[in-house]
């Protein structure tokens, strides 16, 4: 990591795109793009890599289906058979048809909120946590580049004010 | 524009000629007498039935000691309502005959059922397909209108349907099958529940209800089919044509969705009278909803393949998938939503229905579950899955198979009981209309552009990325 960003502002999330793409291709690294709302197409341009989120949500939904019948199998069947309308107690094959919704809310359940939280942790936010937002502007109405500074600094601001940047500033790297 | 290829029309002609064939031994080989169809049930007792009497015979076989005479008896059992249909025959007061007599007509129905299933089934193709498309264009919808003229071909097969499936309830009207025990004046006296409902249902008021809908439809199809070419005509600027098509859309769907379900009670759920279900009407929509758009996206595929519609990507593929996958996902719902409901009651004259289900139609009745909803949960689950044809292709042909044998298991065990197999006039029945289908189909795409370059919005589905 460099220990210099430029970041670059814009307020177009159209021009935002296409300056992303110049900037790709002029063979800068961009080190992270703050805006107010999801940009259709931004990642792709980004290069980033496609999100495993979905497979975590596979898994997170089998262990539910998992739980779910360890869970109803004790309930139910093991430790308290109950007399149901006079369905039979001792099986859990033959009372499945009552056990589905379970099944199916529990697989739901668990899929969802473990997604919700391994995508908080992912995204490294958690309670208490402090802002890494660098200008709060970009939960508004602006849109932030932060490209690494390697090099050229004049050739790299010339570059971001083309591709219709309206504030560009350099700051040292914290993280760095 | 679309050219009939060559090996496609060849091959439409020979699923009809062979399924005409398979028909045809179907009908001839169904038994006349009571002597020949007991002959047939002991003759089949050796081969494909063994399995059937493993699981069937040890539950009555130990009361009767001779397993084909609790086979007949079971299928007594089950089918109350079915069996008072001997009764209307002069040799019902011999008990002995009886069961022969109901055996008859088991046997002498399942060709005509079998015809029923596959003219019903290949029936709600372009009718989900007219509802597919009557949504997307209510809906304004801009994705889906480089589709719009494979919608419209498919539903081209919804007008020769419609005669057909009314010819067959006009034969049965005249009893010259007994798929229907309402119908049966005989049964009807000493039937005190249907006695109760002859006021809907009787035959005069069930055809002209049969003509409602199919008027209504075919007219829809109509118009739209209309309204979009002559959009494809009209001077730049003028979407006259669209808005028309928007209306009566609307409209269509408030007529249909009332229909569909009076439809459903009607040609399916009347077969077992004594027995209903509220949901019933959707339950049908589902199956039809799935078959259709899964109809659709192989329909599209086979098209792509021959180098037509260069616009449809993968995305409009995509979007197809998903619903193939959310609508099976749906139908599940609703399949089980009607079982679950009714196992937990356990109200006698509800439970008799999924009773004969799953005694004599175990494999069919778990196997399409297999079919509609597990294998297609779980290959259409991923989003690069749904992109790719030839899984596309894969889980089409078990939703189409599966959604077959789901319209046999609603239309069998009413009309044959425990006397089903796959043979002859089932695959002929499945394959002829197969046949007509894609003959009507693609001939019914030569006739018009297959991009609506008239719509006001294509360029949005030119563009349509997801």
């Amino acid at each position: 990591m460099s220990s210099k960003l430029v970041h670059a502002v814009y307020d177009d999330d159209d021009t935002l795109l296409h300056a992303v793409k110049d900037v790709k291709k002029a063979d800068y690294q961009i080190e992270e793009v703050f805006t107010p709302f999801p940009v259709h197409g931004l990642d792709h341009a980004m290069g980033l890599a496609g999100t495993r989120i979905a497979v975590t949500a596979f898994m997170y939904g089998i262990l539910g289906f998992v739980v779910a019948i360890t869970m109803i199998n004790y309930i139910m069947i093991q430790d308290w058979p109950q007399n149901i309308g006079g369905k039979p107690s001792f099986s859990f094959l033959e009372n499945l048809p009552a056990f589905v919704p379970v099944i199916f809310e529990m697989t739901v359940f668990f899929a969802a909120h473990l997604m919700v939280i391994t995508f908080y942790l992912r995204s490294r936010l958690w309670p208490f946590k402090k802002a890494e937002n660098p200008m709060p502007e970009t939960t508004d109405d602006k849109f932030l580049m932060q490209v690494a500074l390697d090099g050229d600094e004049k050739k790299l601001t010339a570059l971001l004010k083309k591709t219709g940047a309206i504030a560009i500033s350099i700051h040292e790297n914290d993280q760095a | 524009m679309y050219t009939f290829a060559q090996r496609l029309k060849i091959i439409a002609y020979v699923l009809m000629g062979l399924g005409a064939i398979g028909l045809a031994i179907g009908f001839i080989s169904a038994p006349s007498t009571v002597a020949e169809a007991q002959a047939m049930v002991a003759d089949a007792h050796g081969g494909h039935e063994s399995d059937h009497e493993s699981d069937h015979g040890s539950d009555h076989g130990s009361d009767h000691g001779d397993d084909h005479a609790a086979m007949i008896h079971s299928t007594h059992d089950t089918h109350d309502s079915h069996a008072a249909t001997t009764g209307h025959d002069s040799h019902a007061d011999d008990h002995g005959d009886a069961h022969g007599e109901h055996l008859l007509h088991q046997l002498q129905n399942k060709p005509w059922a079998a015809l029923y299933v596959a003219i019903f089934f290949f029936f709600m193709i372009p009718l989900g397909t007219l509802l597919f498309y009557a949504i997307q264009r209510a809906a304004q919808a801009g994705w889906s209108i480089l589709l719009f003229r494979v919608m419209e071909a498919i539903t081209a097969y919804l007008f020769p349907a419609s005669v057909i499936i009314f010819v067959f309830l006009v034969l049965t009207g005249a009893h010259a099958n007994h798929l229907f025990v309402w119908m049966d004046a005989e049964t009807v006296a000493h039937d005190e529940i249907i006695q109760g409902k002859v006021g809907y249902l009787n035959v005069p008021f069930f055809l002209l209800r049969a003509v409602i809908y199919l008027t209504g439809w075919n007219l829809y199809r109509y118009f739209s089919r209309k309204f979009s070419l002559a959009q494809d005509n009209a001077n730049a600027g003028d979407v006259s044509n669209y808005k028309k098509n928007f209306r009566i859309s609307a409209v269509f769907l408030v007529f249909f969705f009332v229909t569909e379900s009076m439809m459903s009670w009607d040609w399916i759920m009347s077969l077992d009278p004594h027995w209903f279900s509220t949901l019933f009407g959707w339950y049908v929509l589902s199956s039809m909803l799935v078959t259709a758009v899964t109809v659709i996206a192989m329909v599209t595929i086979y098209l792509k393949s021959k180098g037509y519609l260069p616009n449809v990507n993968h995305s409009h593929l995509h979007d197809l998938a998903k619903f193939m996958f959310g609508l099976s996902v749906f139908w599940t719902y609703l399949w089980f939503s009607q079982f679950m409901l009714i196992w937990y009651s356990n109200i006698p004259e509800e439970v008799t229905y999924f009773l004969t289900r799953i005694e004599d139609y175990n494999l069919p009745f778990f196997g399409m579950v297999a079919l509609n909803f597990i294998f297609p949960l779980l290959i259409l689950m991923s989003s690069d899955y749904k992109r790719s044809n030839w899984i596309i292709v894969m889980a089409g042909v078990a939703i189409v198979f599966g959604h077959y044998i789901d319209i046999f298991n609603m239309i069998m065990p009413a009309t044959v009981g425990d006397q089903w197999f796959i043979g002859w006039s089932e695959i002929g029945g499945f394959l002829f209309f197969a046949g007509l289908f894609i003959f009507v189909v693609f001939r019914a795409m030569t006739k018009a552009p297959l991009e609506p370059s008239g719509d006001p919005f294509v360029g949005e589905s030119e563009r349509f990325v997801y």
